[in-house]
């Protein structure tokens, strides 16, 4: 049995594996035929000429992701703090599973709530086609908000009740001891939770396909469409053949490249914090 | 912040005034409830919102057998979602468990394999479903020839879904008292006797809240079944291709002439996810008053 148990927790390793092993043996050959270079630095994404440049959508997944933190993780954060220290018990009763519902609701149905409400919205607003950046980020920030809440209040009351008290016996009011003692303990708990939220906003895709406009062109201002790295592989997947899904593939390698990184930022956030 | 009340204290003209400090903090706590209220309100507009659009079209035809342009009937994904849960937990859910025993009761904490386990099953979490569509229709169809299909949307789901279901039986296998195994070595049992028959029993409703947390999980998943079990409209078998509920809200929103239609997919997908996640905090609610 314990050969069991021992190899049903490795599954985990082995799907890791596999799946860097599938994107990377399907990817890779595609670097063979076009320099990786082009690929990462070109801003012409024109597969029926062969022309696979792919820096609008590496600049458009970054540019919604920060404008999307931008509002989301101070709303995030601000919640958290919120459910951490100032919040009544009944109060708290309810907005916790009101965040895990919202971490619950499919990103489908935030794409179409998006489609139906943000866009015209913005269209009225601001005019245009309404499928734009900020659109985008309004509809990811919400998405990203239980992830930061989630993180950022158990890092909050992880912080030893002492600091608070020694907050307190130092003469500060309940809330400054809250904004100067022990918030400022939780910083790194809530900063990797913005960087899970940064992962998780990356990686979106359905939401952002039905709200962006997704032109492969480099974006503008944050009216102007965009078209994200995750949503190039899903439009094209359908249709796409030889080169140009290959070319997809390679897509999906940078991504995971991508999500890497920020997955390493946050487990070495995690475990600066435990050395601490 | 030791260090900080141990150094000298700061010169007096550089200490905010109380008054200063008071005002500070309460414009902050009067942000806390700004930003909560932003969270709560986003929630209710989007919940309202399309219960109230999708309610009122959610007519008796569009749970007809047959689905055709005329009825757009959704029972067809709803089945298929169903097939497609049962499936993905059916292999995931004895990994996941098997897996969280190892951690929890068998491996050396620290150890290097451990280590290794962790950080994958929070790779394999991280990853973003795009990436995971790709690799299912790289493995699963292509690969090993299954072709569109529900078996290769739910194995793509089933890693998908192990990470959480891992963690979950560890931790709460984690949180069952040293004491109860003790005295089930005490009277002689052995160890696997120990961990089924002792420690997994009171863990079980953790597990049980990651399976219906899974469940939500699996309902609401589009980007990596589009490719992997496909869009075909009808009640499809293992082998064969067939769109889930999220997949054909997806999919309803791209011909405005369905928009009615939509709504109603998204109220059901709505209600499942409500549902998954009140009966996962009630189980919550409960295990954390028994501890």
């Amino acid at each position: 049995m314990r050969g069991l148990f021992l190899a049903s927790a490795c599954v985990c390793v082995l799907a890791v594996f596999f799946i860097s092993a599938f994107l990377f043996v399907n990817g890779l050959p595609f670097f063979a035929k076009y320099s990786a270079l082009d690929f990462i630095t070109g801003t012409e994404w024109a597969p029926l000429r062969d022309v696979f440049g792919i820096l609008p959508m590496i600049v458009g997944s970054f540019y919604v992701t920060f404008i999307a933190l931008l509002i989301g993780a101070p709303i995030g954060v601000f919640t958290a703090i919120l459910l951490a220290c100032f919040a009544p018990k009944p109060v708290v009763k309810v907005m916790k599973p009101a965040v895990a519902l919202l971490a619950g609701i499919p990103s489908v149905v935030y794409g179409f709530f998006g489609l139906m409400v943000l866009v015209p919205l913005s269209r009225t607003l601001f005019g245009g086609t309404g499928k734009s950046v900020l659109v985008a980020s309004v509809l990811l920030s919400i998405m990203v908000l239980p992830t930061i809440i989630q993180t950022s209040e158990a890092a909050i009351r992880a912080v030893p009740q002492s600091y608070y008290e020694g907050s307190l016996a130092l003469g500060a009011t309940h809330e400054s001891s809250v904004f100067r003692a022990v918030v400022p303990a939780a910083r790194s708990g809530i900063i990797s939770g913005i960087v899970l939220g940064l992962g998780r906003a990356i990686g979106e895709t359905m939401a952002i396909i039905m709200v962006a406009g997704n032109n492969p062109r480099m974006p503008g201002n944050i009216l102007s469409g965009v078209r994200t790295l995750t949503v190039n592989v899903l439009m094209e997947m359908g249709y796409a053949a030889d080169v140009h899904l290959e070319s997809l593939i390679a897509t999906g390698v940078v991504l995971f490249v991508i999500v890497m990184a920020i997955n390493f930022l946050f487990s070495f956030i995690t475990r600066k914090r435990i050395a601490q | 912040m030791t260090n900080q009340a141990l150094s000298p204290a700061r010169p007096v003209h550089q200490v905010p005034t109380r008054h200063r400090l008071r005002l500070g903090s309460r414009i902050l706590k009067a942000l806390c409830w700004l930003a909560g209220l932003i969270t709560m309100s986003s929630l209710v507009l989007i919940v309202v919102y399309v219960l109230a659009r999708g309610i009122p079209h959610l007519k008796p035809s569009m749970f007809a057998v047959k689905y055709n342009s005329r009825n757009v009937s959704m029972l067809h994904a709803i089945i298929n979602t169903i097939t497609m849960t049962g499936l993905a937990l059916m292999f995931s859910v004895p990994v996941g468990v098997m897996g969280g025993i190892y951690l929890a009761e068998y491996a050396k904490p620290g150890s290097r394999l451990v280590r290794m386990i962790r950080v994958t099953a929070e790779t394999l979490a991280g990853i973003p479903s795009i990436v995971y569509a790709l690799f299912g229709q790289l493995a699963f169809v292509i690969t090993l020839k299954m072709g569109i299909s529900i078996l290769s949307g739910a194995l793509t789901l089933a890693i998908m879904t192990l990470p959480l279901v891992l963690r979950q039986t560890e931790e709460s296998l984690l949180s069952v008292p040293m004491s109860y195994r003790e005295g089930s070595f005490g009277l002689g049992a052995g160890k696997l006797r120990t961990t089924l028959r002792i420690v997994l029993p009171p863990a079980t409703l953790g597990i049980l809240a990651s399976v219906l947390l899974s469940i939500g999980r699996i309902s609401g998943e589009t980007a990596a079944l589009i490719y992997t079990s496909g869009t075909a409209t009808r009640i499809a078998s293992l082998g064969k291709s067939g769109r889930t509920l999220s997949v054909h809200l997806y999919q309803l929103q791209q011909e405005s002439r369905y928009t009615d239609e939509a709504f109603a997919v998204a109220v059901v997908l709505l209600l499942i996810v409500i549902i998954m996640n009140a009966l996962s905090s009630f189980i919550a609610g409960k295990l954390s008053k028994k501890g």
